[in-house]
């Protein structure tokens, strides 16, 4: 009941800021803030209270069932395992974050703004805990539209090439999706006489060589067009660099591990042999991102761009270690969401506040600015080095452990993939010489230091990476459950070629 | 059913004395009577009148539907022929014979009535179409469509008669019998081609839609609004029936015809629609589209009925939600058809663009509007039927559709122009009424796309009766 409670908070919510924006914009902004702080702690809460243990038998913490449309053995069916909770965690956080940092930012129509904004998060949340295809890919279209919203109406100069190009790449994935969860269908209820959406009934359908490999590619295409893979990465930089400091913090920072998500919670159970076989060809994929990510990050001379660039590298990691299909790897995956979506978000509330002061992108016109603002250069020191995989901090963590686990599975490409580390250092450090080290500038007017507002944001942020890179066992003692109990077995040794 | 139809546009024709406002309300008044006389007759189907109708489920479904419809195209025309102060008495009588030939086309299963149905509707549309004379763009598309109507008449009956000669009959089922007993000649096939191209001209389907843009775009927006729906519906029902008779579905040369259709249709509709800068000729090509999508649940024979009923409904409130937007956009001297025109109407009222963005979303398919399970039926239907090829060009499709519905979107929420000066309303009742019922279409939508079972059953439960 609290998964639903969670989102209808949400819901409600977001119409709440658009009426209540006709008296006062400043409403709007209270009520978007107390609905997202709601539902950040009312799991977070329950989760305390309750501390359920997690262990082999009972690894879903909770689950809501209900009829929607039974004529098609549909069901409105939540649950919440450990890497539910903790994306949700990660989701409601940056939702937070989000909200507090587009306080001065949206300055027109913010009702309909912040309605967008609290939608899109109540469709992430949804596609983090619903366990029926039909409801997953309700909320995966949920989330999209209001998202396109925020950067077509709020954006910058280029805003709508960009949200079209956001919108069109992943409604096509997601309609293949469509396509491969009917077949899905039709095919569990040929096998079975039982038709229904339902992911766990689903879990039991054998499938055959080449129609299980369709239908995954149906899903991975979907999947991989979010995270972004490197051949289908193109929509990221226009969509993060043209959409407002909430949008490119909630598109880096959750969007992209709803595609993650999605590999780890359906093409992997659903399809393990299927994806056995391709294995090595995604894994490749996901190097040559890592590689050419971090190129081209190093080649921009737009802030935001260049953050963009360095999620396509980092998302790399992802898809290099969910398919090399061991747990220390699938620990370091899930460990590399939470840690990008903070680090990155970080990186983007950061481009955010610097726009907000110097009115541009362009690293070029920045530099020296640690003499004007030395708190912010502080901070952004941080998160640079988290980016670049220092140790102490989350990211660290995560890409050992992925390189870690994939280099028994493919020692040739982990090789490889380490060296995207070193280009990480280049690229990572360039940001740091280029807008913070030299000299200063800006003659005209010094930009201010940190707010006090700008102070939480960046506290919160902070706090998250250092206690991820620090204590990370909480985590994986979370999410240890999730790969194992779903009643799929880790292929072994299933990676040839 | 058939004697309240037929009631309601005698007394019609009786009332075209009195004034405008009288006969609107009292066509309102009888709709709604027809609506509840369905209600309670439906225990008493099927009912067979022979040799011409049939009522039965299906048959009370796309009539309920084709009543639902001239009610909003109803309330829409009035508050679109008052403000332009022509004589819209005689508009009436026309409106509601095409309904009567549209609804005589649902209930049919003979040659005769089907070819008696489909000329009242057409030759009321000439006029309808053509109803601003002074507009020349209406009296081209009249004309346009005259031309090519009576055309595609000649073709119907030609192929009428082929079949007669080879079977000896023109209902449904006795045809479907000798063509059990004797095969298919090919003079039947070619009668079944010379048909097929008649109703795709009606349905617009390529390589017949030359006339759809043209039309859409001259004629009045209200008389637009009921060419794309209940024409088209009227049509579609008289093909789902026939082809059920004779199993269409199972005749591998007629399948293969049609999926090449739609798959035309698909492609066509949404490529020449891309770069559309007129709203109601976008509307158009998008239409020819949406029956690409239909025919791959009409392809999907029994199985598919029920999606493509759904997919009407969900089509019809879409688009009479956009054209009622139209319709209250236009002014005296032209109607709102250009881009342009709307762009930044959300910022001027919000209302308007809400509704005319839930149906744009609603057309393109994205869920929490009817379009979404709609299209998902049918392409549950087709996947069920192992129609990959169609499935596929479908989804491809959808997204190339996506892209012109956000252009609009995108627009409506553009940054406004200066705002021009509001006109006084001429009639705020009917205009308070006209906008209420357009929300009440929005609210619609959005029920039907989050919680569809509701009506899947009742189609269902309908689709029994024979």
């Amino acid at each position: 009941m609290i998964l639903v409670l969670m989102i209808g908070i949400l819901l409600l919510g977001g119409i709440a800021c658009w009426l209540v924006a006709q008296r006062s914009a400043m409403a709007a902004r209270y009520v978007a803030l107390i609905a997202v702080i709601m539902a950040f702690v009312i799991p977070l809460g329950w989760f305390i209270q309750n501390k359920p243990a997690i262990t082999g038998a009972n690894k879903w913490l909770v689950q809501y069932q209900a009829n929607w449309i039974p004529a098609f053995g549909i069901s409105f069916h939540l649950a919440m395992d450990g890497l539910s909770f903790l994306l949700i965690q990660l989701t409601f956080l940056l939702g937070v974050l989000a909200v507090l940092c587009s306080w001065n930012e949206i300055r027109e129509r913010s009702g309909f703004y912040f309605f967008n904004l609290l939608w899109t998060l109540a469709g992430i949340a949804g596609v983090f805990v619903a366990m029926d295809l039909f409801l997953f890919y309700f909320f995966w279209e949920v989330m999209l539209v209001p998202m396109y919203f925020l950067i077509a109406i709020w954006g910058d100069f280029n805003r709508r090439y960009a949200a079209y190009k956001f919108f069109i790449f992943t409604q096509t994935g997601g309609l293949l999706m469509l396509l491969a969860i009917l077949a899905l269908y039709f095919i569990h209820g040929q096998q079975t006489g039982n038709y229904t959406f339902d992911y766990f009934a689903l879990l039991n359908t054998t499938l055959g060589g080449a129609t299980g490999r369709w239908i995954m590619l149906g899903f991975l295409i979907a999947f991989v067009i979010k995270l972004p893979m490197v051949p289908l990465h193109n929509w990221l930089p226009d969509a993060h660099s043209e959409a407002p400091t909430a949008g490119s913090l909630i598109l880096a920072g959750l969007l992209l591990k709803t595609g993650a998500y999605g590999i780890l919670r359906f093409v992997l159970p659903l399809f393990p042999q299927a994806s056995a076989a391709i294995a090595w060809w995604a894994m490749l994929l996901g190097v040559v991102g890592i590689v050419y990510g971090a190129l081209l990050a190093f080649a921009q001379t737009d802030l935001k761009r260049l953050i963009a660039y360095t999620s396509v590298s980092h998302m790399g990691f992802v898809l290099l270690g969910a398919f090399a299909f061991n747990e220390i790897a699938l620990q370091g995956v899930v460990m590399q969401l939470l840690t990008h979506g903070v680090s990155t978000g970080a990186l983007f509330v950061m481009a955010g506040m610097l726009k907000e002061r110097l009115h541009t992108r362009d690293i070029n016109q920045m530099g020296g600015l640690w003499t004007a603002m030395p708190q912010m250069g502080g901070l952004a020191l941080v998160f640079v080095m988290a980016s670049l995989g220092l140790p102490l901090l989350g990211n660290f963590i995560a890409e050992f452990l992925i390189l870690m686990g994939s280099f028994p599975v493919n020692p040739v490409l982990t090789v490889i993939a380490s060296v995207g580390l070193v280009l990480a250092a280049l690229y990572s450090l360039r940001i740091a010489q280029k807008v913070f080290m030299g000299q200063l500038q800006v003659v005209s007017e010094r930009p201010a230091d940190l707010s006090a507002r700008e102070w939480i944001i960046m506290a919160c942020l902070t706090a998250a990476i250092i206690c991820l890179g620090l204590y990370p066992q909480p985590v994986f003692d979370l999410v240890k459950g999730a790969f194992f109990v779903t009643g799929y077995q880790l292929p072994v040794a299933g990676v040839s070629n | 059913m058939v004697l309240a139809m037929a009631a309601v546009v005698v007394i019609l024709l009786i009332a075209f004395r009195a004034s405008h406002t009288v006969i609107q309300v009292t066509g309102f008044v009888m709709m709604c009577g027809v609506v509840l006389a369905m209600w309670f007759v439906r225990d008493t189907l099927p009912r067979e009148i022979p040799p011409l109708l049939v009522v039965d489920g299906m048959a009370a479904l796309f009539t309920g539907l084709i009543i639902f419809s001239v009610l909003v195209v109803g309330l829409l025309s009035y508050i679109y022929f008052e403000e332009r102060e022509e004589n819209p008495k005689e508009y009436y009588i026309l409106l509601f014979l095409a309904t009567l030939g549209s609804a005589i086309l649902t209930i049919s299963r003979h040659f005769v009535s089907f070819f008696i149905g489909l000329e009242l509707l057409s030759v009321s549309l000439y006029a309808l179409i053509a109803y601003l004379r002074n507009r020349n763009n209406a009296v081209e598309a009249g004309v346009k469509y005259l031309v090519l109507a009576a055309l595609s008449s000649a073709f119907l009956l030609f192929g009428m008669a082929l079949i007669y000669m080879e079977t000896g009959s023109m209902e449904f089922t006795a045809i479907a019998k000798a063509l059990d007993a004797g095969g298919a000649s090919v003079l039947f096939i070619m009668g079944l081609g010379l048909i097929v191209v008649a109703i795709g001209f009606k349905l617009a389907l390529v390589p017949f839609h030359l006339w759809a843009a043209d039309v859409y775009q001259g004629a009045p927006a209200p008389v637009t609004a009921f060419i794309a729906t209940v024409s088209k519906i009227g049509v579609f029902a008289v093909l789902v029936r026939f082809a059920l008779a004779i199993h269409l579905q199972q005749n591998t040369l007629a399948v293969t015809i049609f999926t090449v259709i739609a798959i035309a249709c698909m492609i066509v509709g949404n490529v020449l629609a891309l770069m559309q800068q007129n709203v109601k000729r976008l509307l158009a090509y998008s239409s020819i589209a949406h029956f690409g999508y239909l025919l791959v649940a009409f392809l999907s024979g029994n199985a598919g009925v029920g999606a493509g009923v759904f997919y009407l409904l969900a089509y019809s409130i879409t688009l009479l939600a956009a054209f009622g937007i139209i319709t209250l956009l236009s002014t005296r001297r032209r109607d709102a058809d250009e881009l342009s025109g709307y762009r930044g109407l959300f910022w001027r009222s919000p209302l308007m663009a809400a509704i005319f963005t839930v149906a744009l979303f609603s057309l393109a398919g994205i869920p929490l509007t009817a379009g979404f399970p709609a299209k998902f039926f049918i392409l549950t239907a087709g996947v069920q039927q192992h129609m990959w090829l169609l499935a596929v060009v479908l989804v491809l499709t959808s997204v190339m559709g996506l892209f012109y519905y956000l252009r609009i979107i995108s627009t409506l929420f553009a940054a406004p122009p200066i705002t021009p000066l509001k006109e006084r309303t001429l009639h705020p009742f009917f205009y308070f009424a006209t906008t209420a019922s357009l929300v009440v279409l929005m609210v619609l939508l959005g029920y039907l796309g989050v919680y569809p079972s509701f009506i899947v059953e009742n189609v269902r439960e309908f689709l029994l009766i024979h």
